[in-house]
């Protein structure tokens, strides 16, 4: 994958974009994302619902995201009641079960002479794994999986209001669930939670759950996708893990360094500053950059390779400060558990036609993933 | 066998036993609270923050440009501070108590 940031990160570190009259200054360098992302006090996110989102996505969602769209301290407030059961991705009986829907889905696609692995392997991975994640029955991954690959998006538009309805209707309907019949899911846990001398509230309870939902489709699907083609390119990386597991960790670390499956996030400036010496106005928008700054070569050596075992590498990938991702316990679980699986029961993958998912932003595109891609899997 | 103990931020002392590897995996693997180790090691996530006594700084290798990079954001940091996953058991750090930085 081409590294189409370059030349706008050499030349000034910035580039600028619109996206819906409301324009974004993308910043590009590693060091001045992560300076950015620390800057919380400067670069907020507790704005407009919607608004730090690119494209925004203000026109189609009043519901604030939770703990994402809050600033310290009622960001911390908001996290501390939700670290433990997103780190429960660490514990055994978790990671059997999530080994168990992958071996499964292995099986499957190796008993297939033509996978279409977003639809087919990607979509159907990620939603039974996130069932893990809300602890709620494997079965309800079946309705997830019939939304489609894309939650806020169809092929033609880039936002898709009537796609948004269908999430938010069914997190309310399972938040009246969960009140009426109270289990030991994520609706249920949230909802008995005290938060600053009372409970959260439904519209709170329902700001976490699409976080949980949305954050975590796109940006999944889009490395299981790329780990696949990548895999199918490059037979010798499975032969590398297949003889070194124990590089796992790292070669997960590394593979999403490299395809960094969300592009940025915004944030709304609150007084006028300046970014790589480019003035930034009071209440317009910055960007910050993950899949720029995860290919500075002022960070990374030979940034543009795959260094399976790559030893040091802090790439921005889940983010970087306060907000780093919430979910990122769960997505390098799926993303080991993956590894491994494939290693344990795939020889070799056969690409056979491919689609590629470009983004466009300002005069950059971007492969972020594929809108399809058609393999055949090969057992040992 | 080297060992390594751990002050933790609510006061406790937990003493470990190692051999190889780095000290965050040697804290992670004997539950020590407050190291994660979330990225497993490759200086990508700063949850295992240490600090290291004035007297026992000489028993590690100075930090590269990348960790001191990644402390610099980090909250709690004194000219004490180091990431855990940086740094391999040896020898000379037997009995050594480190004190974790966060909860």
């Amino acid at each position: 994958m081409d590294d189409p940031f370059e030349e706008a990160r050499l030349e000034r570190g910035y580039e600028q974009i619109d996206d819906q009259n409301d324009p974004v200054v993308m910043v590009l360098r590693h060091k001045d994302v992560r300076k950015c992302a620390h800057q919380w006090k400067t670069f907020q996110s507790g704005a407009k619902p919607g608004r730090i989102v690119v494209p925004s996505e203000v026109n189609i969602r009043d519901t604030r995201q939770i703990p994402f769209e809050v600033d310290p301290p009622e960001h911390g407030a908001y996290r501390a009641l939700m670290e433990e059961w997103f780190r429960r991705p660490l514990l055994p009986d978790y990671e059997a079960s999530l080994t168990d829907i992958i071996d499964d889905i292995i099986d499957g696609a190796l008993q297939t002479n033509n996978l279409e692995v977003v639809e087919q392997f990607a979509l159907p991975l990620q939603s039974r794994a996130l069932t893990l994640l809300l602890n709620i029955p494997h079965e309800e991954s079946e309705v997830w999986i019939s939304w489609g690959t894309h939650v806020f998006r169809s092929d033609d538009t880039k936002l898709d209001a009537s796609k948004a309805t269908i999430l938010y209707d069914y997190i309310d309907t399972q938040i009246e669930k969960a009140i009426s019949l109270p289990g030991d899911d994520l609706y249920s846990k949230l909802l008995a939670s005290d938060f600053q001398d009372r409970k959260l509230t439904k519209e709170e309870v329902k700001g976490v759950m699409i976080l949980t939902f949305a954050g975590g489709r796109d940006t999944i699907i889009n490395y299981v996708t790329n780990t696949i083609a990548y895999l199918g390119n490059h037979p010798e990386a499975l032969q590398l893990i297949k003889e070194q597991p124990e590089i796992c960790n790292r070669a997960v670390e590394e593979l999403v360094r490299y395809f960094s499956p969300l592009t940025h996030m915004g944030r709304v400036v609150k007084e006028d500053t300046y970014v790589c010496e480019h003035a930034i106005l009071k209440n317009t928008r910055i960007s910050l950059c993950w899949a720029s700054a995860n290919r500075d070569a002022s960070v990374f050596e030979h940034p543009n390779e795959v260094v399976l075992d790559r030893k040091v590498n802090p790439h921005v990938a889940f983010g970087f400060g306060t907000h780093k991702c919430l979910g990122a316990t769960h997505a390098r679980q799926l993303m080991k558990v993956l590894l491994k699986s494939l290693s344990k029961k795939v020889q070799s993958i056969k690409i056979i036609d491919q689609k590629e998912n470009v983004e466009e932003w300002g005069t950059i595109n971007r492969k972020v993933g594929y809108d399809a891609l058609n393999v055949s899997f090969h057992s040992n | 066998m080297v060992i390594i103990n751990f002050k933790t931020k609510d006061g406790q002392v937990i003493s470990t036993e190692g051999r190889k590897g780095s000290l965050m995996e040697l804290a992670r693997d004997n539950n020590v609270k407050g190291i994660d180790g979330d990225c497993g090691g490759v200086c990508s996530c700063a949850t295992c923050h240490i600090y290291v006594a004035p007297e026992d700084t000489d028993k590690f290798p100075t930090a590269s440009d990348i960790e001191k990079d990644m402390l610099e954001f980090e909250d709690n940091t004194t000219e004490h501070s180091r990431l855990a996953c940086q740094l391999e058991i040896n020898e000379s750090l037997n009995n050594i108590t480190l004190t974790v930085a966060n909860e």
